[in-house]
C-alpha cells in the first residue's frame, strides 16, 4: 500500500483541488483570450450564469430546500449551498436597512486557493464566476438579483465578500396562445 | 459529492467558452485551446496528487498509476482496459467515460464528443510531463459513451 498517498484517502480534498486548479487554467486562457480584463470579468460572470442555471436544478434535487418566501430565506439557502458546493460557510450579514441587499461573507475562498495576482492583473476579479453563479441560479426560482464583489482577498482584503441585491420578482410567463 | 458537480460544471463552461468563436475559429483551434487548459491542469494536479508516493519503477508503472489513482480522483472509476504493444504505445479504454455518461448511449452526438474529450486527452498529457513522460495522447469514440484515449510515448 505504500503508493496510496495520503490525499487520495480525502477524495473531498482532492476534488476541491481539481475543481480550483481547473478554474485556474481557464482564467489563464482567458487573460490569454482577451486583451483587458474587464472582458474577463464579464465572460466569468455569463459562464457562472450559465452554471447557476443548471447548478439549481442540481442543489434543488439534492438539498430538497422548499420555497424562500422572503430573502432573508434566499440568503439562508445561499449559505447551504456554498457549503454543499464549495464546502465553505460563508457568514451573511450587512443586511441593507431595506432588507433588499446583503452580503455573503467568506473568509476562505476556495476558489482562489493557489492564486496570487500579478500586478497587471489588478483589475480581475478572479472569483467573479461567483456572481454569476448565485445571479443565474436566483433567476431560475423567479428571483432578479445583483451580485457583485465588493471586497477580495486577493486584493488585501480581509476576507472575500459578495453584495447581492434584490432586484424583482420575475412573473410566471403565460406560453404564448394561452390565456 | 457535490465539489464533482462543479467540476463538470466548470468543463462544460470551458468547452462551451472554446467553441463560441463560432464561424471566426477552427474546430482545431478550439481543440487545442481545451487540450491546453488540461495540460496546465494535470500538470499541476499531479504534483500535489504524487507528493507522498514513492518513485515509479518504470513507463508501465506510471501508467498504471493513471490508469488507477488518477482516474479515480478525476473521473470516479478505474480505467476498465489498459494496453500497450510494449513500444511505448498505450491504449486506455474507459467504457463509461464521465463527460460523456449524460449525453446519450449509442451514437447520437458523436460528432460533438470530441469537444469533450480534448481537455481529458490534455489532463493525460500534463499529469504525464510532469512525471517526466513526453507523449501525444489523442482519443478516439464510436459508442457513446464508451471511448478510449491513445498515449504514445515520444522517445529520444
Amino acid at each position: 500500500m505504500s503508493r496510496q498517498s495520503m490525499r487520495a484517502n480525502d477524495p473531498k480534498k482532492v476534488s476541491g483541488e481539481l475543481f480550483t486548479l481547473t478554474y485556474g487554467s481557464l482564467i489563464a486562457q482567458l487573460l490569454k483570450d482577451y486583451e483587458n480584463v474587464d472582458d474577463v470579468n464579464r465572460q466569468l460572470e455569463r459562464m457562472g450564469y450559465n452554471i447557476g442555471m443548471r447548478l439549481i436544478e442540481d442543489f434543488l434535487a439534492r438539498a430538497n430546500p422548499g420555497r424562500c418566501y422572503d430573502l432573508r430565506d434566499t440568503a439562508d439557502k445561499i449559505q447551504q449551498a456554498f457549503k454543499l458546493y464549495l464546502g465553505v460557510s460563508p457568514s451573511i450579514g450587512s443586511w441593507s436597512p431595506g432588507g433588499d441587499e446583503f452580503s455573503v461573507v467568506l473568509e476562505t475562498n476556495p476558489m482562489a486557493e493557489f492564486v496570487e495576482l500579478p500586478d497587471h492583473c489588478l483589475g480581475l476579479r478572479y472569483s467573479n464566476i461567483l456572481a454569476g453563479v448565485i445571479r443565474g441560479a436566483c433567476e431560475m426560482v423567479q428571483l432578479e438579483v445583483m451580485a457583485w464583489f465588493i471586497a477580495d482577498q486577493l486584493k488585501g482584503d480581509n476576507v472575500t465578500e459578495i453584495r447581492v441585491k434584490f432586484v424583482k420578482r420575475l412573473e410566471d410567463a403565460i406560453p404564448a396562445g394561452e390565456d | 459529492m457535490a465539489e464533482e458537480v462543479m467540476f463538470d460544471f466548470i468543463h462544460m463552461e470551458a468547452v462551451r467558452y472554446a467553441f463560441q468563436g463560432g464561424e471566426k475559429m477552427s474546430e482545431d483551434e478550439a481543440i487545442s485551446k481545451l487540450e491546453h487548459m488540461g495540460f496546465a491542469t494535470g500538470y499541476r494536479l499531479v504534483e500535489r496528487l504524487t507528493r507522498e508516493s514513492g518513485r515509479y519503477k518504470d513507463e508501465l508503472d506510471i501508467m498504471k498509476y493513471i490508469c488507477k489513482d488518477l482516474w479515480v480522483t478525476v473521473y470516479k472509476k478505474q480505467i476498465d482496459n489498459l494496453r500497450t504493444n510494449h513500444q511505448g504505445v498505450y491504449v486506455l479504454h474507459d467504457n463509461r467515460f464521465r463527460f460523456l455518461s449524460h449525453m446519450a448511449a449509442g451514437k447520437q452526438y458523436l460528432q460533438y464528443a470530441p469537444r469533450y474529450l480534448a481537455f481529458t486527452c490534455g489532463l493525460v498529457r500534463g499529469c504525464l510531463a510532469n512525471l517526466g513522460v513526453t507523449c501525444v495522447v489523442t482519443a478516439e469514440v464510436t459508442q457513446l459513451p464508451a471511448c478510449k484515449f491513445q498515449i504514445q510515448v515520444q522517445r529520444g
